[in-house]
């Protein structure tokens, strides 16, 4: 950006859905994607009479957050309720926790690009319930504004930072560092295209060099790391433009379309809600006893880092493959099992890394989705290590596997794939080519030393031609040498 | 029939001395027609309640069954009731159906009870007069020209005008205490926690708790072992096991020490009532107990601080009745906010939008300290003050209310007046201590109540003292004109 004389301050909030089966107060499913208004129950539809029971795996994953960011655990945390009016909040209040959060101050270390690491500080985070969805939204005049109320309850943590990132790099850092965090221990299924992950990000800035804090914005909703890029960098713009152009940056909550990059502003200080925050009576203070929290870390899962550096211990992965597949909990899990099944640990970190996550991200899918297993992708690098086919061929018998064609090897079978390693036909095959092109024998004996090595990839050509791309390359380009020599 | 308690009426129906049948048939018919007279009961479930009676006979003729088995009982219109419209006294609830049973709804049925309906109400417990309600008032059985107090209005005068031998009631702030001492029944607000909330359709959640009116304690010791129960749908409701409150109801009462506040027999007490509670206080000398002047230091600050807690609870509690998904909506709602102000402006009634209004001002920005923070300072110096007062007496005694009835409309241009009904009974909703009222004497020829006040879940100490007074005395037995 050229926008030199300012610097940028960002703060994120970041809203994680948590992985339980049921809601934070009540016993309805929380699965995604389900016919509207199929999974709230009286408790959801905020029915009379009805009351919130606490969610017990909630909390305990709320707590398991606090224990992987080094975080005050609060044992006693309290919920309060948030009042204001709208349809996707059937009680009329939201069942927050403002004075007493679960989570106390923490830290999340960041790397950068470079190579360099931050750490940003983590404010505190809480339990919350998830609102619905207003659907239609603005149409109601025409009668047909519609309100699903399956996401109501949803149990979430929000996540709250300190203001410690200065760029949009360091916010996506950050909220991948989050989403890696998050799923490595399990509390939450990371699949942000279904709003498991939500940010709003507070942006101010102030000219280089001061530590005073601009009047920031808030942009709500964002639910992908692009989005979330495009919107820290427009809102940079606007306020620095703002400014120089004379004007001030008023303190509003602003909301960001993806679809068209429109960025407006949702409402200004002046019309917030007053939450009359006050401490719901419904529900007894949250005790979360020393055992417990010693027993839920003996339990906590791997933590993304300690991941890491396992994969280079015991599967000899360099520190940027274990770095990009020990981060994605999805993705380390599927590692771990193709690289058992395959037995080499390298050609199973390309493969997940290059040809699969290519292959999944074409068709935005999540590696949990993946047509081909883990134990298919095992069976393929087998083969492939086993010279029985090429890679090449390894390509193919891919495409087939993700098309639903059966394992690598019936794939090999049916679609006769099988490469020649047989060293009698090989040598056949090469004395064959060579006899045939008399004149590019002669070629390479007359050129001097120096300059043969680069005329080999043409009989290469010829010979892998007449293999139909089924011999071995490895194996005739050694023979190849061999009968060269001969003639020399 | 109707003139037997519910501990006569069980030993009837056990010993089939008449089935559960003819006795729903009679107090159907007596609702049917003496009710007109007051206004008791809103909504009448006949159907329903001949099919339990026939299934509560088979139960008794196959012999085990439970105590309340065949026994007609009221619910207050607060209790949600799985099929059958729930209405808290309100037009914005007037068509609603609960898919569900409250607890304690479930817990009658489960015992075998036959619901007659439910019963009349302040809207949504608001009230001391029963004069509140979308439904019309309810009349005091023992003078037509008088309110039954409230919000419990329609269940007590009910229960003295024998249309029931018992129902079920809620109390927030004095609200089964208030209608029982006015109607001349006795009535029981357990510890808070002691009864499920789940399906009572909150006002003030932290001091909102269901109970038992009837005419003696005996019975209500009965209806008691029924209601009270651990129920894990509701939070705040105590895993405590429930005692025989039928068992220890005979126990001599000699020794017992009595605390009497002087803050109850203080400016503002009615001279007869407070002659007729004293006396009381000597029948129960004259059965061995001590009396104990004590002193409840914040008695006066308990209804203020309670008309901002109440308000404060109620103001967020009715935030769901929106027109949105059940209850009143507005005809015709040009966008979303009209819709909200439409439906809320025209179903509720003017003492809900009065409290919401103070709730609403009492949680907000900037009032938050000074009206909520300190009012839930004041409920801790309450609660210390009863605290204190249990490290030297068993129970605490004092009126119910200042005065017995006062006449409809008389309060009306006045809420303090009206409020200030609740003087003697908002502490304990505010400490979650038991209370109860008893039957005590005739002031003006209406009934006026004696207030028990009991230590946290000493509800079967509470329920002995009074039985050992109704063995004594004939106040619960009097029975109001065109009844019997």
């Amino acid at each position: 950006m050229s926008y030199s004389g300012w610097e940028t301050v960002i703060g994120l909030e970041v809203h994680v859905q948590l992985a339980t089966k049921t809601k934070i107060f009540s016993g309805a499913s929380t699965s995604f994607g389900a016919e509207a208004n199929t999974q709230a129950c009286a408790i959801d539809l905020a029915m009379p009479g009805t009351l919130p029971v606490l969610n017990k795996q909630a909390v305990h994953y709320a707590v398991m957050f606090g224990l992987a960011i080094d975080a005050e655990i609060g044992k006693e945390s309290a919920f309060e309720r948030k009042n204001y009016f709208y349809p996707d909040s059937p009680k009329g209040y939201q069942t927050t926790q403002l004075e007493k959060p679960i989570v106390g101050r923490g830290n999340v270390e960041i790397k950068l690009a470079d190579g360099s690491t931050k750490n940003v500080r983590i404010h505190h985070a809480h339990l919350e319930e998830d609102a619905g969805k207003s659907l239609h939204e603005g149409d109601f005049r025409h009668g047909v504004s519609g309100i699903d109320l399956n996401r109501a309850g949803t149990p979430l943590i929000e996540i709250v930072s300190e203001p410690d990132m200065s760029n949009a790099e360091e916010a996506i850092a950050f909220a991948k560092r989050l989403h890696s965090i998050v799923t490595s221990i399990g509390i939450c299924d990371g699949e942000m295209s279904q709003g498991s992950m939500r940010f709003d990000v507070n942006v101010s800035v102030r000219p280089t060099g001061t530590t005073e804090l601009g009047t920031r914005t808030e942009t709500k909703n964002l639910n992908s790391y692009k989005f979330m890029e495009e919107a820290i960098a427009k809102e940079v713009e606007r306020q620095i433009d703002l400014i120089e152009d004379g004007g001030t940056v008023k303190q509003e909550t602003r909301l960001y379309n993806g679809d068209t990059k429109v960025a407006r502003s949702m409402r200004s200080k002046e019309e917030a809600n007053d939450y009359r925050y006050f401490p719901c009576p419904d529900l007894l203070p949250v005790i979360v006893s020393d055992e417990t929290i010693e027993e839920l870390r003996r339990n906590l899962p791997e933590l993304p880092d300690a991941r890491q550096a396992r994969f280079i211990e015991q599967y000899g992965l360099s520190d940027y493959d274990a770095a990009v597949i020990g981060s994605d909990a999805a993705m380390a899990a599927y590692f771990e099992i193709a690289a058992e099944k395959s037995n080499n640990a390298k050609l199973t970190a390309n493969w997940t890394m290059g040809e699969l996550a290519a292959r999944l991200n074409s068709q935005d899918l999540s590696i949990g989705k993946s047509p081909v297993s883990a134990e298919q992708l095992g069976e393929l690098i087998t083969r492939i290590a086993d010279n029985s086919i090429s890679g090449k061929m390894a390509k193919e018998v891919f495409e087939g596997m993700w098309a639903g064609e059966g394992s690598a090897d019936e794939i090999i079978e049916t679609r006769g794939l099988k490469q020649v390693s047989d060293s009698g036909a090989l040598e056949k095959m090469v004395v064959e080519v060579l006899t045939a092109n008399q004149a590019m024998v002669d070629d390479y004996i007359n050129t001097d030393e120096a300059k043969r090595k680069k005329k080999l990839g043409g009989f290469m050509g010829k010979i892998m031609q007449a293999s139909k791309g089924q011999a071995n390359p490895q194996q005739v380009n050694q023979i190849l040498a061999q009968k060269l020599n001969e003639l020399l | 029939m109707h003139n037997l308690t519910i501990a006569e009426l069980v030993t009837g129906l056990q010993s089939k001395e008449f089935s559960s049948v003819e006795l729903t048939q009679h107090f159907l018919a007596r609702i049917a027609r003496l009710d007109a007279n007051y206004n008791a009961v809103i909504t009448v479930t006949a159907d329903q309640a001949l099919k339990a009676a026939a299934a509560a006979d088979k139960r008794l003729a196959a012999g085990n069954a439970p105590a309340l088995c065949g026994v007609p009982i009221l619910h207050k219109d607060i209790f949600c009731t799985n099929g059958v419209r729930t209405s808290c006294g309100s037009k914005m609830l007037d068509n609603f159906i609960p898919p569900y049973n409250a607890t304690v709804v479930e817990n009658f049925e489960k015992a075998g009870a036959v619901v007659l309906g439910k019963t009349n109400m302040d809207e949504f417990a608001m009230g001391s007069s029963n004069e509140t309600s979308f439904y019309g008032p309810v009349k005091n059985p023992w003078a037509s020209d008088s309110v039954p107090g409230g919000s419990s209005g329609g269940s007590a005068a009910a229960v003295a005008a024998r249309l029931a031998p018992g129902a079920t009631a809620t109390d927030t702030g004095g609200s089964i205490r208030q209608p029982a001492a006015l109607c001349g029944i006795t009535g029981l607000k357990p510890t808070y926690g002691r009864v499920s909330r789940w399906g009572m359709i909150a006002f003030a959640s932290s001091l909102d708790q269901g109970g038992p009116m009837a005419r003696t304690a005996e019975d209500c010791a009965i209806l008691l072992n029924c209601m009270a129960s651990y129920d894990d749908k509701d939070s705040t409701c105590i895993d405590r096991e429930v005692p025989d409150y039928s068992a220890t109801l005979g126990d001599s009462i000699k020794g017992l020490k009595i605390g009497v506040p002087k803050e109850y027999f203080s400016e503002g007490l009615d001279a007869d009532t407070e002659k007729a509670v004293r006396v009381a206080l000597a029948e129960y000398e004259a059965q061995g107990a001590e009396l104990i002047e004590i002193s409840l230091p914040n008695t006066g600050l308990s209804v203020p601080a309670y008309y901002v807690i109440a308000p404060a609870e109620a103001s967020t509690n009715l935030t769901r009745f929106d027109g949105v998904r059940y209850g009143y909506r507005c005809e015709d709602p040009k966008d979303l906010n009209d819709l909200y102000t439409r439906t809320r402006a025209e179903g509720f009634g003017d003492e809900v939008k009065h409290r919401i209004l103070i709730g609403t001002y009492c949680l907000s920005a900037g009032y938050y300290d000074a009206y909520y923070g300190k009012a839930q300072q004041v409920r801790q110096l309450i609660q210390q003050d009863f605290e204190k007062a249990f490290e030297q007496v068993d129970v605490i005694m004092g009126p119910t209310t200042p005065s017995p009835a006062f006449k409809f409309g008389s309060k009306g241009d006045d809420p303090v007046a009206m409020y200030l009904e609740d003087i003697y009974t908002v502490a304990t909703n505010l400490a979650g201590l038991p209370g109860m009222s008893v039957p005590c004497g005739m002031v003006e020829e209406k009934p006026v109540g004696l207030q028990i006040i009991g230590n946290y879940f000493d509800e079967a100490r509470m329920l002995n003292i009074a039985h050992q007074y109704q063995q004594a005395t004939q106040w619960h037995s009097l029975t109001p004109e065109g009844v019997a």
